[in-house]
């Protein structure tokens, strides 16, 4: 890289099914906001802005980010809107930091955001194409059956996915800014919460949420002399493979395989479990959790529910994972890449209150969208990268 | 003038923006051969894999599907998926079974309706054969298929069924 | 900066209605040309980024597909911008910038033909503020035509000449939509379409893609003949509330100018990103381009407007203007938004 990059503010909105008091334009100020008070840092002060959201249809206005650029003081400065489905947040945020690695710019505002409430997601997700009955309903329909194929593989215990969710569901009690909480939450409520998409129940799927989240990211400079400590990116990467294609691995995707294994080589990372303390990833679904440690390379194949099972991902665990309710307890679609990122950078930046991970000092944001088939991730650290 | 107002937490402005679709070279081909009975695969003019329905392009090669063939209405189920919720645009009573099925011939999965058994014996593996909607209501469109039924044949065991995923 | 050259670029003939192949297979054949022409082996393209609008295929996700065209086995680092293809490869000259890569793939696509494209573009407005009266886009444009034309800085025989100028240059573009000798007389006589803009004053609905390979010194210098150097490059914004700008200027677009390093030097030729005949003005203006800069030697927007695709098309066509030997220096300019909201300014040189 030309120039070191660094997260020097990060700014959450609160997270709710319908966040009618504020309009798009409220809603990324507030996120917006919070990320340059954190920084300590004024509009004047931002040279580019990178907004990201998941598909225009879910608020039915086309390229939002024009009529939004001027509320995060875009005007008479450079604005990208990056789309990459369900990985967008992260891909974002990936993005901005290009912007400041190039040498480009000094400091660059970027915000991810959803606002469901405003039209009709599942409608915008299911348009009747002619010719083509849709028989695969919602993003369930369409990840269901590649649970199922990872259930058959690898032959983890049926519960694995309730452990996981319940796991998720009590880290979101302490996330103040989280969507979904549940303080009663049991395993058998879980358990016996509605079938949904057989094997997923409702409890073991997201909420829809509207939020936002906004980061600034700053050169060494700003990272150095930024009052609160830096979070500091040490690699960025992003993958991404057709949806459909003779031979594709849908359950172990090979885009993300590949995109952890480079990702790890540019961090200088060798044995990620161990080197990495904590892990913020996509887990919309709970399974999801055991397949992407596998498709990170923190588990043999096969043997990602062991982790699950053993605590591992647990607040206590040896490798924590969605310290923040992850997106199982928040699911602001467009925006949901980008908490993970951010989170990641909490926990370097020791930020992360009652779900901080003591001594976390190296951790890994992780997105994915589409069919399993984009991937964006990052490593993010306590110190700049040797 | 003092007293307090509602805030405006709505407005409805209801869009309507119509389209007119185009399927594409290989779509159509594969469309025009549902409104005869037939399931044609596209050849990939590279690797020579089969694609049901071809979208115009082997993904992997980038190359165009040019040449076609016929494949079979019999297939083995890779995966399956029981939906106990409802969605907008899909017209089938609650709760159903879709499956993935790769059709004898082909080298991707097709989606399809599992009917004929109860869902405890669905199982990736399983044999199942197109139950066709009479001849008189064919039209371009996979809907001509009413659903997939299983077949008295042994399961393919799941170690075969690798890359196919 | 690193220095990054276009080393290939191709588009799809320009028509108003691709009846029969769908974006997959629009994109297949230039993305195949482009990968050729650069002489870069599909797998060793660092980075792939593409530019295209949902609400164009009336689609979720619709840019997903187009991964279909790509190639992309081995998985590949690729990224997409919800914009024009201008902003695709700007978002690629970064990554090459940060060093990480060598090489880039940038394409769009849009089928203007599939919806009702200036209706379509009302959904781009404020949705709670403009969106409910329903301007679409040529309202707009005409409303920015007038304020030019009572503010004296244009006349509609001006508006008249750009286009008759535009389309006579489309004479010399095999994949123009729209070309022919036009009498500026006979385009007067016609009658408005939304008054002041007649039929001419706007763009065709076009059906079309691009393609184009960039790539850093050494390798550019490796694999092409006659590079054509990115010597800057900028985009920026201006509000998107029309009553609170002054549209008879596009300050967005001067300050990009400036930033690109348009001036100093000669500039040979300007292929400007201008939907409706009096933005060229408007442009040209804001540039400080001289009178002996020949503008639109593609025939430019008013000749073929592939939304998603018209503005990575200027930047092409200005490069081969360029590697034809037909120019030394370029600019090439791309927009998006209502009534040039959002601009971006390329310099080229040979």
């Amino acid at each position: 890289m030309a120039e070191h990059a660094a997260v020097i503010g990060i700014g959450q909105t609160d997270f709710d099914a319908k966040r009618v008091d504020v309009s798009q334009v409220g809603l990324i100020r507030e996120a917006a906001e919070r990320a340059l008070a954190d920084a300590e840092l004024d509009w004047k002060d931002i040279d580019a802005v990178v907004i990201g959201k998941a598909p225009d249809m879910f608020e039915g206005v086309m390229m939002p980010e024009l009529f939004l650029a001027e509320a995060l003081g875009g005007v008479g400065k450079p604005m990208l809107r990056v789309h990459t489905a369900g990985s967008v947040g992260g891909s974002t945020a990936i993005v901005a930091a290009s912007l400041v690695q190039s040498g480009v710019h000094e400091r660059v505002l970027t915000v991810a955001y959803e606002k469901q409430s405003e039209s009709n997601a599942m409608w915008a997700l299911s348009i009747k194409m002619p010719f083509t009955p849709t028989m695969v309903a919602g993003a369930g329909g369409f990840f269901a059956p590649l649970i199922r194929g990872y259930m058959e593989r690898s032959g983890a215990p049926e519960d694995t996915g309730i452990r996981v969710a319940l796991k998720d569901r009590l880290n979101a009690l302490k996330n103040p800014v989280a969507h979904l909480k549940l303080p009663d939450v049991t395993f058998e409520m879980i358990q016996n919460s509605p079938m949904l998409w057989d094997p997923i129940r409702y409890l073991e799927t997201c909420p829809s949420s509207d939020g936002a989240c906004a980061l600034v990211i700053g050169n060494e400079k700003h990272g150095r002399a930024a009052s609160r400590p830096a979070a500091w990116i040490h690699a960025t990467n992003m993958k991404t493979e057709p949806t459909m294609f003779a031979g594709r691995d849908q359950v172990m995707p090979k885009a993300g395989l590949e995109c952890s294994e480079e990702l790890y080589k540019k961090a200088g990372i060798t044995d990620p479990r161990k080197e990495i303390d904590c892990a913020e990833i996509y887990v919309p679904f709970s399974w999801f959790e055991p397949m992407w440690m596998e498709n990170l390379h923190f588990a043999p194949i096969n043997e990602g529910w062991k982790m699950t099972y053993e605590g591992a991902t647990a607040l206590d665990g040896d490798l924590p994972v969605n310290m923040s309710g992850g997106v199982l307890s928040t699911n602001a679609i467009g925006a949901s890449g980008m908490v993970r990122f951010a989170e990641a950078a909490m926990q370097v930046r020791g930020q992360a209150g009652d779900h901080q991970i003591d001594g976390a000092r190296k951790a890994l944001g992780h997105a994915y969208g589409g069919g399993s088939q984009y991937f964006s991730m990052w490593i993010v650290a306590d110190q700049p990268m040797q | 003038m003092s007293e307090e107002r509602e805030p405006v937490t709505r407005i409805v402005t209801p869009v309507r923006v119509a389209y007119t679709y185009t399927p594409g070279i290989a779509s159509e081909r594969f469309l025009r051969g549902c409104k005869e009975g037939k399931l044609l695969g596209g050849i990939c003019d590279a690797c020579g894999r089969v694609y049901i329905p071809s979208r115009g392009a082997c993904p992997r090669c980038a190359a165009p599907t040019s040449k076609f063939q016929e494949l079979s209405d019999q297939g083995t189920i890779i995966t399956f998926c029981i939906v106990r919720v409802p969605a907008e645009n899909i017209a089938v009573d609650l709760p159903y079974c879709t499956a993935s099925i790769l059709l004898d011939g082909a080298d991707i999965s097709f989606t399809g309706l599992i009917q004929g058994c109860p869902f405890e014996d669905v199982r990736i593996g399983m044999r199942v054969q197109a139950i066709w909607k009479p001849e008189s209501e064919w039209d371009y469109s996979v809907g001509n298929i009413e659903h997939f039924h299983p077949l008295d044949e042994p399961d393919i065991p799941f170690k075969d069924l690798k890359g196919y995923s | 900066m690193r220095d990054v050259a276009v080393i290939a670029y191709a588009q799809t003939p320009y028509v108003r209605t691709e009846r029969v192949r769908n974006e997959v297979e629009m994109l297949m054949p230039i993305i195949d040309e482009v990968v050729k022409k650069a002489g870069i082996p599909r797998q060793e393209i660092g980075f792939t980024c593409s530019g295209s609008t949902d609400y164009l295929a009336g689609q979720s996700f619709s840019f997903v597909m187009a991964v279909d065209a790509v190639g992309a086995w081995p998985p590949i680092m690729e990224s997409h911008v919800e914009m024009d293809g201008a902003w695709a490869l700007y978002e690629a000259w970064i990554k090459i910038q940060c060093g990480e890569v060598d090489s880039a793939l940038i394409f769009s696509f849009g089928r203007s033909s599939m919806g009702e494209t200036a209706e379509t573009m009302t959904l781009q407005t404020d949705p709670y503020t403009m969106a409910p009266l329903g301007p679409d886009a040529i309202s707009m444009a005409a409303l920015q035509a007038r304020c030019g034309l009572d503010a004296g800085l244009f006349s509609e025989r001006d508006m008249a000449e750009v286009a008759a100028r535009n389309r006579r240059n489309a004479l010399t573009n095999p994949e123009a939509q729209l070309a022919g000798e036009f009498d500026v007389e006979a385009l007067l006589a016609a009658p408005y379409r939304v008054s002041p803009l007649r039929d001419h004053d706007c763009p065709p609905v076009t059906d079309g893609a691009a393609a184009m390979v960039i790539a850093a010194a050494d390798v550019a210098r490796d694999v092409s003949d006659k590079p054509v150097w990115i010597r800057g490059i900028d985009h920026r914004l201006d509000s998107h509330q029309l009553g609170s700008r002054d549209l008879t200027k596009s300050p967005s677009t001067r300050l990009a100018g400036e930033r690109a390093g348009v001036s100093p030097g000669k500039i040979d030729i300007a292929e400007l990103h201008a939907p409706f005949s009096h933005q060229e003005i408007i442009l040209k203006n804001a540039l400080g381009l001289d009178d002996d800069v020949r503008i639109n030697p593609s025939g430019g927007a008013l000749a073929a407007n592939p939304i998603m695709s018209a503005g990575l098309a200027r930047i092409g066509e200005a490069s081969r203007q360029i590697s034809g030997g037909a120019a030394s220096r370029a600019v090439a300019h791309a927009t998006s938004g209502p009534c040039l909201q959002q601009n971006l300014v390329c310099v080229l040189e040979g």
